[in-house]
């Protein structure tokens, strides 16, 4: 089943070159370099947006844009990061990695593949035009509440129809990397030798086809409430306004685990690489993933414990919301136990890595006040709230994503980047955002409501409030300013980095073991790789190197050991 | 390189302090939750505290050991990597010892949650409704009922190149024209609910907010200790007016509440009265003017030139401009965004605006709409 035919592929590989390589691709790699590309893209627009929104805020008083206006930027910063930043990012890695890591010529479905990105320039085309249309872009938060968000101008139906286009992107995407990962694995690779990065991913997956067509379900329902006289959410229709609410989280939920779950993966296999040390309890790593996307579903309405639900209905939410801190908390203890007594390797991606540990922690930590059903009370809706989701479905995300756009950049492109700039980029970012991030929770603290246009000066909001209003500010510049040196030291180093040869980290997972690199079209040339051990056999006593590559046959281990073909 | 191993062991010491610095020593500086004035708010705010310690002694322990790990075992210390890769022992504590701190803050939660919810033996009550962008009060026990909606300086203060330093203005946006006054020492139940989108009534030193749904009323109570000046806002996005909705509770003595509540009934009586006279064309004017800045300008600007595609422009408008009778239509019952007047103002207001929207700016029709007109048409 999992024995795919490479030979049959060999006459497409006539490179089509110039903007048709681009169009028509079905290889995984142009198609995981274009989302990639694109995640890119979005995120400089995402972050000018939240420049916009940090200028305003910077002293009281100031206005540079109306409060309508400031609006459509939280709400529009807010889509764009998620779905056009953050998701692609990861679908872009997955694209690339996936069918490496698996020992498989290409994904299941390439031009299905190649269709699900295409859709997402036409999606951002219509969400981004409605700032030019009358009433201006949507301005309801990216939540989207009724009654509020069907008092949105002419952009509104278009804000409906791009959602739809990126849940049909996602959901495309989702088919493909399961179809993928079940009927394309190389020989002899079972389930419990896939990398976690495939483990996270094939949850994600599922998470996507699950969730996604409930969103598309709640806002098309918006859309009838608006232009066709239904009332899902008018209550003097006998519709129900709260009932939105749940179902926008019932997808809401799971969603902070579509972005969170894969860089769980990808953080995973770089600490193991880069700490020279197998990953700390890999079947408990794995149980732990199922356990988060399966729970991920029951624990919504901790979004809404202000709406004013049964108090016992408050409680079986805030009971299931501590019950998925369990697993979320094995998954950490087990990569710090894997850095412990390591032989840790402080290259740039494992520095991204090690923050994403501690703005992961952060975040979570930060969860225990607003997953508890009385102290979110004063909480909700404030700073607090922006600082916790921030930290933990922002920040971290993201400087997976660099670690694993660092980690990988030599098997994508055979070169290797500049280690100065990237450390740069580093310790800007990290440190930059810790300024922007960690002071916002003591505004929620004070009460600083969010999605606030201007604030107010008096001893409720005092003084210590524009403090840390103005340091966050400056930071945030600083932090934007840094993301450049990231886009310089990509393109300087695809044209004039030096060499990385196949294996410059010595990794032990299936992508860094193809013929070629950066890989051809096909991967592995005529014969696919047969797996013979887990992913991590790193320092493996008794062997010459500190890493084992999968592809190394179980007779070619020393007696006396018993890991690595056990444990798969 | 060692450099920079350094710079990530100060990084974790100045997480960790920053976050310990959060529930002592900073405590002074007004970075940390309010304690409030009711019973309520003191549990929130224990228990706020308590999540606080824990959360800082797990930040400390996990922050510790990963310092730990990357500052001893590094390649440059010539660290070997050891071989373990799982231990049952370990993972049996570690599933355990969480599980048993997260009860350990379930159980105090779920009673505070249930204390909060016997709003039974209320000695008053109170209905809040929220309105695009304004709050309306109602006193169900003495008839009372009136609108708080941002103060006058304040929202000359906060238009776009009013060229007024909001340093130079008392409370700047958290000043109301009328506040909510309540007695201390009383229980008093709230009823929440709203009139057009989703807002949020929120005072932080009650401890607790809650979401004002059009179509829902939310109960909750309070019982307020220590008369003063407690001061909130709008937490639930309401439109782009959403922070310019303060609210102004004043809390004060049994003695001085039963006064205010006579001072209060008296008014409304003599405010009802109004619809029966005669009013001059000035007298309109200038009260049009207040009620204008109060409920209009909002959406359709103070000078009337409304935004594009959202609000119409009055200045010049047709329905301004047009016959009186389908003015005052619109203005009763509303149209699209616009909200259903009759259920706010009372005939004089109504009348005033009118009158003031057809004569002000660029308008001239000369009209003096009487409040008898409005009186009949509603």
């Amino acid at each position: 089943m999992s024995y795919a035919a490479v030979h049959e592929d060999d006459h497409h590989d006539h490179k089509p070159t110039g903007i048709g390589r681009w169009l028509f691709s079905t290889n995984h790699k142009d198609i995981g370099t274009m989302y990639l590309v694109f995640a890119l893209i979005m995120f400089f627009v995402g972050g000018a947006m939240a420049m916009v929104i940090r200028a305003e805020l910077f002293q009281p008083g100031l206005q540079y844009v109306d409060p309508q206006f400031f609006n459509s930027m939280t709400t529009i910063h807010a889509l764009v990061m998620i779905f056009g930043a953050l998701m692609p990012a990861g679908v872009g890695l997955a694209n690339w990695m996936i069918p490496m890591m698996i020992g498989a010529p290409d994904m299941a479905m390439p031009r299905m593949n190649n269709m699900s990105f295409w859709i997402l320039p036409f999606a951002f085309t219509l969400l981004l035009s409605t700032f030019f249309m009358q009433g201006g872009a949507p301005a309801a938060g990216w939540t989207m509440y009724p009654p509020l968000v069907l008092q949105m101008g002419d952009g509104f139906p278009f804000l409906i129809f791009a959602i739809h286009f990126l849940g049909l992107s996602s959901i495309m995407g989702a088919i493909n990397i399961i179809a993928t990962v079940f009927n394309m694995r190389a020989p002899h690779m079972g389930f419990m030798k896939l990398p976690l990065f495939v483990w996270t991913w094939i949850i994600t997956a599922f998470l996507l086809i699950a969730a996604m067509p409930v969103f598309a379900g709640a806002v098309t329902m918006l859309l009838t409430d608006k232009y066709f006289g239904t009332a899902f959410f008018d209550a003097a229709g006998g519709g129900d306004p709260v009932m939105f609410q749940h179902l926008f989280w019932f997808f809401g939920h799971p969603e902070v685990y579509i972005v969170a779950l894969p860089a769980f993966g990808m953080v995973s296999d770089v600490l193991a690489t880069h700490a020279r040390k197998n990953i700390f309890g890999y079947r408990m790593m794995v149980w732990a993933i199922l356990a988060i996307g399966g729970l991920s579903f029951v624990v919504w309405a901790h979004h809404m414990y202000v709406s004013g639900m049964n108090p016992y209905f408050g409680f079986f939410f805030a009971t299931t919301t501590l019950i998925i801190a369990i697993p979320t908390a094995l998954k950490v203890y087990n990569w710090v136990l894997t850095l412990w007594q390591g032989n840790i390797h402080l290259r740039v991606p494992m520095l991204f890595a090690i923050a994403f540990i501690f703005t992961f922690v952060h975040g979570g930590l930060t969860g225990l006040f607003l997953g508890n059903v009385v102290v979110d009370l004063p909480l909700s809706d404030t700073y607090f709230v922006v600082a916790h989701f921030h930290m933990v479905m922002g920040v971290s995300p993201v400087l997976v994503v660099f670690a694993s756009i660092y980690h990988w950049f030599p098997k994508m492109s055979g070169r290797m980047f500049n280690e100065t700039l990237g450390r740069w980029h580093f310790w800007l970012t990290f440190l930059g955002t810790y300024s922007i991030y960690l002071p916002m929770h003591y505004l929620g603290f004070l009460g600083v409501p969010r999605r606030y246009y201007a604030m107010g000066t008096t001893d409720f909001i005092p003084e210590s409030a524009q403090t840390l209003n103005a340091t966050m500010t400056i930071a945030a510049i600083i932090v934007a300013l840094a993301q450049l040196i990231f886009l310089y030291n990509m393109v300087i180093s695809l044209r004039n980095g030096k060499k990385s040869g196949p294996n410059p980290w010595g990794a032990t997972t299936l992508e860094w073991q193809t013929p070629d690199t950066p890989p051809k079209h096909g991967n592995w040339g005529d014969e696919l790789p047969v797996v013979h051990r887990w992913p991590y056999d790193y320092s493996v006593p008794g062997e010459e190197q500190d890493f084992t590559p999968q592809t190394v046959p179980a007779s070619e281990v020393p007696v006396g050991r018993d890991h690595g073909v056990t444990h798969g | 390189m060692s450099v920079n191993k350094l710079k990530q062991t100060v990084l974790a010491v100045i997480a960790v302090s920053l976050f310990l610095a959060s529930g002592t020593a900073l405590a002074d500086y007004a970075l940390n939750l309010t304690e409030g004035v009711t019973p309520t708010s003191h549990r929130v705010y224990e228990l706020h505290m308590i999540i606080l310690y824990i959360v800082t002694a797990i930040g400390v322990v996990v922050f510790g050991v990963m310092g730990w790990s990357i500052f001893h075992h590094r390649k440059s210390k010539g660290a070997v990597a050891h071989q373990f890769h799982h231990s049952t022992m370990t993972e049996i504590i570690w599933t355990t010892v969480p599980i048993l701190i997260l009860i350990g803050m379930a159980v105090p939660a779920t009673k505070t949650l249930i204390f909060m919810k016997q709003t039974g033996d209320a000695e008053m009550t109170i209905k809040v409704t929220g309105y695009q962008w304004k709050w309306k009060y109602d006193y169900l026990d003495e008839g009372i009922s009136f609108f708080s909606a941002l103060h006058q300086d304040s929202n000359e203060a906060r238009q776009i190149d009013s060229g007024i330093d909001p340093n130079t203005i008392e409370n700047y946006l958290l000043e109301v024209d009328k506040p909510l006054v309540l007695p201390v020492e009383t229980k008093i139940r709230i009823l929440i609910t709203a009139a057009d989108v989703i807002h949020a009534w929120w005072v932080p030193d009650l401890g607790w907010k809650r979401d004002a749904i059009p179509g829902f009323i939310n109960d909750n109570w309070t019982y307020i200790k220590e008369p003063g000046v407690y001061r909130g806002q709008c937490a639930e996005l309401c439109g782009k007016d959403h922070g310019y909705m303060p609210i102004v509770l004043n809390a004060v003595s049994k003695e001085e509440y039963a006064a205010w509540v006579e001072e209060q009934k008296a008014e409304q009586i003599e405010a009802a009265s109004g619809s029966d006279r005669e009013w001059s064309m000035d007298e309109l004017m200038e009260k049009g003017k207040t009620v204008y800045a109060a409920n209009c300008a909002s959406c359709h600007l103070p000078e009337g030139q409304g935004i594009e595609g959202l609000f119409p422009a009055l200045n010049g408008g047709a329905i301004v401009n047009g016959p009186v009778s389908e003015h005052v239509n619109i203005v009763l019952n509303g149209k699209n965004m616009m909200p259903v007047f009759k259920a706010q103002l009372n005939d004089v207001d109504i009348a005033a605006a009118i009158t003031y929207e057809r004569n002000s700016w660029d308008n001239s029709t000369g009209d003096v709409i009487q409040p008898s007109v409005v009186k009949i048409a509603r």
